[in-house]
């Protein structure tokens, strides 16, 4: 897998047989997936399939079970200031703003670990306090007009529309200058214009240089988005590919229209989903590899 | 934290907001305002009547065209009410003393005089045995308060209900006492905004001296009443919420002027009764801020705070000289400072490293436990159950005075012709810590670590997701908390002469101990600086004057508490964020500093 990677970009992410238990549930069974560098990935599954489970797996929120994350090239501690200062960078599905801090208060959180000034520091005021003071400002005014939200820096998180809570919150990541940027649904909640808005403004993250990883349910959004998409349900990875390969893919149609937790006594359909479990599973290293050639 | 889209206040604005609100009392409006200040105008004149017969109550109310005691707090209650009625009015002259709510102020001031008026009238036919003890001047000013309250519940409220409907009576009455935002001051030439803060801070401070200077506990309670009322006025006129955006403005200058007036307190007081409860306000004051910083800043519960006062005090008491300590040496002062800060910052870091790595209410039990514990083990240290360190319930007696550069501060000096005594001394040393720890608390609060700190206190998750390790920042705002008590548990040492295990108390009636240093930050506005110092100087004073009622002194708090966070949940001084948290107005909060105005934004949101 990496070696057919290596040889265009070189990969941000790789995790290796992430598995998350908890208790009796395995909510994400030995999942691989890779990002390399300049690419956008989709992460796509039916509610509940453990794609949030996976993220916070990535990030150290959660101690996966089994498995490895590294980061181009070193293993990830499973703690998620390191995490994100190693540089990979989250939003989170339910907006996870610091509400009752300004727009611009928040963004200069996320250069916490970009910047090193100490209690002493700030107590004594030294010029060097006031210099990074000032740069962290200018950078974190810079970020926000790129999300543009610059005209708002002084007012509260909480009462910004939704829609620009969704954009702050990917200012405030990117604040971190991560090198990889995982979004957990995006533009759920958002209307169309502010969708097609989000996804520009997502390209340009990418034009940044910015690997990214974004789950998301709206199938037009990923089609339009993403260079790759893996495809996870009930915790395992039984996809990936390109998005059109993807689409067509009958076990994912039959992953998202009949799985056995809807529709009345729903065997035929159980067993049509675990034959497709199975195929996925001896399907699953050769689709990898034709979502990495493209 | 879930995400309120506020549309609720903006459909609002695009539909027409005529939905009048129905005081009440159904009366014309003109007919409300009239009854009103006739009513207020009788109270008034009931002031320079005799109250009572016999000089028997406090406060000699028994002359006539002389308002004394109580008769002079209903008197100004009377004047407030009518200064903002006649604004109401639309008086020329007037109109800035309602920026924000005119009708509001006018029913709460109305109330207040009502509520000290029949205090009084209660008060004197309790203590004299009757209300046949009752002068006409008494019925006069009660009557005129009953009917100004009846005018003023007749007045429509000032804002229009929210959804059209009309709420019963009780709805209808808390209604009327809201108010809304005033609206931007125009732009004074600094100077006069300075004025302005200068007589802002003038005003405050001959309040609070005479509430300090309050002879009798019937005094203190009326004032108490009228005061409480009489900022809620404020606070509906608008008033307050100009002046802190001017403070806000000028910052430094608004420090200063405070820091100015403080240093000038001990100097106008020929009483050194005074300047020792300054100090001992300015101990309490300081420990609740160092507490602010753990509580208000980072969100950690700490139940036991006072324990790093007590470390701070022992410490200082151990290297005192004092010749009961079992030590037996004696620093000089900064070195013995230095010694107690490091002393409480030791036990903060060793309480904290194991217990803040877990989350919520597990912090408040360890510490309160840890409190408890450092009590127990300065009890025991005493030679019987343990080694003697402490002397154990006896504690360390004899603590001599702090000597400064030779400027002994156990002796009376002569500053610019004034006497300054021991406690004046000593306030002013103390003084000094509160510039040093206020400095601590602005600077530390508007920075990286600051910042860390408010994140964690928002949404530790999130913020531990920005790169933000939650242990260590926790553990930084833990360590400083205390090395801050610890600081002023040096000086506490020397004013109070003597250090004993039962000073340092989870509750009790005596500030500070845990509980009320709690207190002081959420009812003074946690976050903020000047919340604490406020909240610490009602806390210990209301229990200073009110002795007589010692018994029920810690039940009077707790009710006391309980209105303050049901009424005002955000403290005495609001964060501008914390008020924007417990006050959900649905409205953009549009920063002063930006031209926008308020209705634009509005319906430019409705329509997105
Ligand atoms: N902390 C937890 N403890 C126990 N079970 C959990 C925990 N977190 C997630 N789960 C379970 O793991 C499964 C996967 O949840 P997850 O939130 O990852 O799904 P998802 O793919 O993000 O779904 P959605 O599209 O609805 O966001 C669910 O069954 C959920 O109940
Ligand atoms: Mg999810």
């Amino acid at each position: 897998m990496t070696t057919t990677t290596t040889t265009t970009t070189t990969t941000v992410l790789d995790a290796t047989g992430v598995t998350m238990q908890f208790g009796g549930l395995t909510a994400v069974r030995s999942v691989d997936l890779t990002v390399g560098s300049g690419e956008i990935v989709g992460l796509i599954g039916p509610n509940g399939a453990g794609k949030t489970t996976f993220f916070n797996c990535l990030t150290g929120l959660y101690v996966p079970t089994t498995g490895t994350v590294s980061y181009k090239g070193t293993v990830l501690p499973p703690k998620p200031h390191l995490v994100t200062q190693a540089g990979i960078a989250r939003t989170f599905q339910n907006i996870r703003l610091f509400a009752n801090m300004t727009v611009l208060e928040n963004v200069l959180v996320g250069r916490h670990t970009r910047t090193n000034e100490g209690l002493w520091s700030a107590l004594l005021r030294l010029p060097s306090f006031k210099k990074a003071e000032e740069a962290s400002r200018e950078r974190a005014m810079e970020l926000l007009e790129f999300a543009g939200l610059a005209a708002k820096a002084d007012h509260l998180a909480r009462n910004l529309p939704y829609g620009e809570q969704r954009k702050l919150e990917i200012a405030r990541a990117l604040a971190s200058e991560p090198g990889l940027l995982l979004l957990d649904e995006p533009t759920a909640g958002m209307n169309p214009q502010e969708t097609r808005a989000a996804e520009d403004l997502i390209f340009a993250i990418r034009d940044k240089g910015i690997a990214v990883l974004v789950i998301e349910h709206d199938i037009r959004f990923i089609m339009n988005l993403c260079d790759r998409v893996a495809v996870l349900v009930q915790g395992e990875k039984i996809v990936e590919g390109p998005a059109e390969v993807v689409q067509a893919d009958e076990r994912v149609i039959a992953a998202y229209l009949g799985t056995p937790f809807e529709g009345a006594p729903g065997a035929e359909e159980a067993a049509e989903v675990e034959a497709a479990e199975e195929a996925a599973e001896a399907a699953e290293a050769p689709s990898t590899t034709e979502g990495d050639e493209k | 934290m879930t995400t309120n889209i506020p549309t609720q206040k903006n459909t609002d604005i695009t539909k027409s907001p005529t939905t009048q609100a129905t005081p009440l009392i159904p009366l014309p409006p003109a007919a409300a305002r009239l009854i009103t200040i006739a009513g207020t105008a009788v109270a008034l004149a009931g002031t320079f009547l005799a109250w009572t017969w016999t000089k028997d109550f406090p406060g000699n109310l028994t002359v006539t065209g002389y308002p004394g005691g109580l008769q002079v707090l209903t008197l100004v209650g009377t004047i407030l009410t009518l200064l903002f009625a006649l604004s109401g009015y639309g008086i020329k002259g007037l109109g800035w003393l309602t920026p924000g709510g005119t009708n509001s102020p006018v029913l709460v001031l109305t109330l207040g005089v009502l509520g000290t008026t029949g205090y009084a009238i209660g008060a004197i036919a309790q203590e004299l045995g009757g209300l046949v003890n009752l002068e006409p001047g008494a019925w006069v000013s009660g009557i005129g308060a009953l009917i100004a309250v009846t005018g003023a519940l007749g007045l429509p409220a000032d804002r229009p209900h929210d959804d059209g409907d009309t709420p019963n009576a009780w709805g209808r009455l808390r209604h009327a006492l809201t108010a809304p935002e005033p609206g931007r001051t125009k732009d004074l030439p600094s100077w006069a905004e300075i004025l302005i803060i200068a007589a802002g801070f003038g005003a405050g401070l001959y309040v609070f001296a005479y509430g300090i200077g309050t002879e009798y506990s019937e005094l203190f309670v009326g004032f108490l009443i009228i005061a409480a009322f009489g900022f809620t006025a404020l606070n509906r006129a608008g008033l307050l919420k100009q002046l802190s955006a001017l403070t806000a403005k000028h910052r430094t200058v608004t420090l200063a002027a405070a820091f100015a007036a403080a240093i000038c307190f001990p100097f106008t007081q020929t009483n050194d009764q005074f300047a020792l409860i300054g100090a001992n306000i300015l101990i309490f004051a300081t420990v609740a801020l160092g507490l602010n910083v753990v509580v208000g800043l980072a969100g950690l519960l700490d139940l036991g705070y006072v324990a790093f006062l007590g470390v701070g005090a022992y410490a200082a008491a151990l290297v005192s000289g004092s010749p009961q300590s079992t030590i037996g040496v004696h620093f000089p002062f900064w070195a013995a400072v230095i010694t107690g800060a490091l002393a409480s910052l030791i036990f903060g870091v060793v309480i904290g490293a194991p217990t803040l790595r877990l989350r919520g209410d597990y912090l408040a039990i360890v510490t309160l436990g840890f409190g408890e514990i450092f009590r127990i083990t300065m009890n025991n240290l005493n030679g019987n159950s343990g080694p003697d360190v402490t002397n154990g319930s006896t504690g360390i007696p004899n603590i001599p005075d702090l000597e400064i550069f030779g400027f002994n501060l156990g002796v009376p000096h002569n500053v610019l012709g004034h006497e300054l005594t021991r406690p004046g001394n000593y306030y002013l040393l103390m003084l000094l810590f509160t510039a040093v720890i206020v400095t601590v608390f602005r600077r530390s609060a508007d920075s990286r670590i600051g910042r860390a700190w408010v994140a964690i206190r928002e949404d530790e998750t999130a913020a531990t997701a920005m790169g933000i390790n939650g242990f260590r920042l926790k553990l930084l705002a833990f360590a400083l908390g205390a090395s801050l008590a610890g600081l002023a548990g040096t000086v506490q040492a020397h004013v109070s002469y003597s250090v004993t295990p039962e000073q340092y108390q989870f509750a009790g009636s005596v500030p500070p101990n845990s509980a009320f240093l709690l207190a002081a930050v959420i009812l003074g506005g946690m976050g903020t600086i000047s919340g604490p110092l406020v909240g610490a100087a009602l806390l210990y004073l209301i229990p200073a004057k009110l002795q007589f009622m010692a018994e029920y002194q810690l039940l009077l708090f707790g009710i006391a508490l309980m209105l303050l966070m049901r009424f005002r949940p955000e403290g005495l001084v609001a964060d501008r964020r914390k008020q924007l948290e417990f006050h959900e107005t649905g409205q953009l909060d549009v920063p002063d500093d930006k031209g926008l105005p308020e209705t634009a934004t509005g319906v430019a949101k409705a329509g997105a």
